[in-house]
């Protein structure tokens, strides 16, 4: 009993721990509100007049959702470079030195990006109803929708996490996500319909790259367009995501920890 | 004397890979002491604390701090143990009250008993007016008294010092010195590693030397001392022309020859008193002009000088070379 409460005050210690260092770090809050809505403005206004997407009101309501996503998908950044960081700078072996919860590390890392990812959808909403953006569906639907934007980036964080552990430094972290992750957002429904892309691209973005899944999961849940399988299908790749990689992230964390 | 074990190790061996990293080293430190380890870097004394902190499990041999043993009692251990690292571990982006409160809530001291906590630390360790301000502004010395304290917070029995002067200005080593000794005098025991040999000089009650993950030396630091060889008497000459008269005469007064050395001789003597009196007494007799007399007892760099057969490293940080890769060089 007084075990489970300790991972979660601990939990708690270590997600307000990071918590507190987010407005400290301009850069980091920039990167997660300012730049989504520079990818928003830019899309709308910019590229958004040359895109074609039938079945939608307007381009608006076609990209939103897949910005949302996207934005989501990489709020758990956060968690990669804080790791790398914290291992680097010897706090990793501090707190296992504590008598604190072994798993409480991560555990607070990926909840306090639950807290920013909260903030950087509410930003992305209000950007977008400024922009033109609307719900076309109920609100019961809306509210799933948001739920399972943040269950998004909570599968995510752990990604990120797992790879803010393998890797050797905040830059690699960096060099990572935006090399190997941030292309695989444009391969998908996200910001163009598929149907436009060449075939082998086209058969990657729709049937198998999750963005897809589920940037149409959140379309199905925002804008009432058809669902198909895709909101199911969301779902099971971020329960499949949240399994596999604290798993993955948690196993990494016992062997740097013990390794260094 | 013999007083309660706080760190009590036998046999401990670790290795990383191929990497012996520990051979099997034995320490014990009573309770209220500091124990310093001293050696090289590379020698095994980061691996030992990160063994003795539970961070790293022993290949074999045992090692119990403060009564419970490094493996199966880890948990409970964690309580009653502080580290501080030679990379001072606090959070950049955290005041230094924020983060003593954080690593208190984390001993499970409760929010308020922390927030208490880390203002009596604060003010003890002189960072009273830093304590509001981010960790970013600090300076090095001031990081590393902000990591001290966060070792201090719970008030663990036994405290673990990973070369806590290492990068430090002379006047912040100094200051910190005075913290760890009147930690002790409190009852505190503390594992100190150093490559200095003044501070291991300065604090340790024990030292214990070690090397390619042996310990070679162990003892207060007199002993050790004595262990190279007792006092001597050094003789700097007016002129090195008179050097085979000054030895012929120096010779009657010692068992074994005297050295000599870039003008300067050395000379192992059994007994203190009159010795400086005897050898003034030859010399002047043999009309050997004595620019200085004097004598020396044995310091620590002797010490290491003479167990690893080298110097110690020195502040500036250079690394020696390790013996392998001489060796591979030889090999080609």
């Amino acid at each position: 009993m007084s075990r489970l409460r300790y991972v979660l005050s601990d939990t708690l210690v270590i997600a307000e721990r990071n918590l507190m260092r987010i407005p400290r770090q301009p850069d980091l809050l920039t990167a997660f509100t300012i730049q989504p809505i520079m990818f928003l403005l830019l899309f709308v206004y910019v590229f958004g007049g040359a895109i074609e997407t039938p079945g939608f009101d307007d381009y608006t309501d076609f990209l939103v959702p897949g910005i949302i996503v996207q934005s989501m998908a990489f709020g758990g950044f956060v968690t990669a470079l804080g790791l790398a960081e914290d291992l680097g700078k010897g706090l990793i072996d501090r707190f296992r030195s504590l008598p604190m919860a072994r798993s409480a590390v991560l555990a607070g890392r990926t909840a306090a990006d639950i807290a920013t990812n909260a903030l950087a959808l509410t930003v992305m909403i209000v950007a977008g109803l400024i922009v033109g953006f609307n719900f076309s569906s109920s609100p019961p639907e809306v509210v799933a929708g948001l739920g399972l934007m943040l269950l998004i980036g909570y599968a995510f964080s752990w990604v990120f996490a797992w790879i803010g552990l393998i890797v050797s430094s905040p830059e690699s972290a960096n060099a990572f996500g935006f090399i190997a992750i941030f292309p695989l957002t444009f391969a998908s429904s996200a910001f163009v319909p598929p149907e436009t892309m060449p075939e082998w691209l086209q058969w990657f973005a729709t049937d198998v790259n999750p963005f897809s899944t589920m940037v149409d999961a959140a379309r199905a849940l925002f804008v009432d367009q058809p669902a198909g399988n895709d909101v199911w299908g969301a779902l099971a790749w971020c329960l499949g995501l949240i399994a596999v990689f604290s798993v993955l992230a948690v196993r990494r964390y016992r062997q740097v920890a013990l390794g260094g | 004397m013999e007083g309660r074990a706080a760190i009590e190790v036998t046999g401990l061996t670790k290795s990383y890979g191929d990497v012996r990293a520990l051979a099997g080293i034995d320490l014990r430190a009573d309770a209220g002491t500091i124990l310093g380890l001293l050696g090289p870097n590379g020698a095994g004394k980061t691996t030992a604390v990160r063994v003795l902190t539970t961070l790293l499990p022993p290949d074999a041999g045992t090692a119990r701090v403060a009564g419970l043993d490094v493996v199966d009692d880890a948990a409970e251990l964690r309580a009653r143990i502080g580290l501080a690292g030679q990379y001072a571990a606090v959070d950049e982006n955290l005041t230094g009250h924020e983060n003593l409160v954080m690593v208190g809530r984390l001993y499970h001291l409760g929010r308020a008993e922390s927030s208490r906590r880390a203002g009596e630390l604060l003010e003890v360790f002189d960072l009273s007016d830093a304590g509001k301000r981010i960790v970013k502004t600090y300076s090095g010395g001031m990081r590393r008294r902000l990591d001290l304290a966060a070792a201090l917070v719970a008030r663990p029995p036994v405290l673990f010092l990973d070369e806590p002067t290492t990068g430090l200005d002379p006047r912040s080593r100094i200051g910190l010195w005075e913290t760890i000794e009147d930690r002790v005098a409190e009852g505190t025991t503390v594992l100190l590693t150093t490559q200095y040999l003044d501070e291991a000089d300065r604090l340790a009650d024990r030292i214990a030397v070690i090397d390619h993950g042996l310990v070679i030396a162990e003892g207060s630091s007199d002993e050790l001392k004595g262990q190279v060889g007792g006092e001597r008497i050094e003789v700097r000459l007016e002129d090195r022309a008179q050097l085979d008269e000054a030895v012929a005469a120096l010779e009657m007064i010692c068992q074994e020859p005297p050295v000599a050395e870039d003008g300067v001789i050395r000379v192992a003597i059994s007994e203190h008193s009159g010795a400086i009196a005897a050898a003034v007494r030859r010399l002047d007799d043999a009309r050997v002009a004595i620019d200085d007399i004097a004598i020396r007892r044995p310091t620590l760099d002797d010490v290491f000088l003479t167990l690893t057969g080298r110097p110690p490293e020195h502040e500036n940080g250079d690394q020696p070379v390790e013996p392998e890769s001489a060796e591979h060089e030889v090999v080609r």
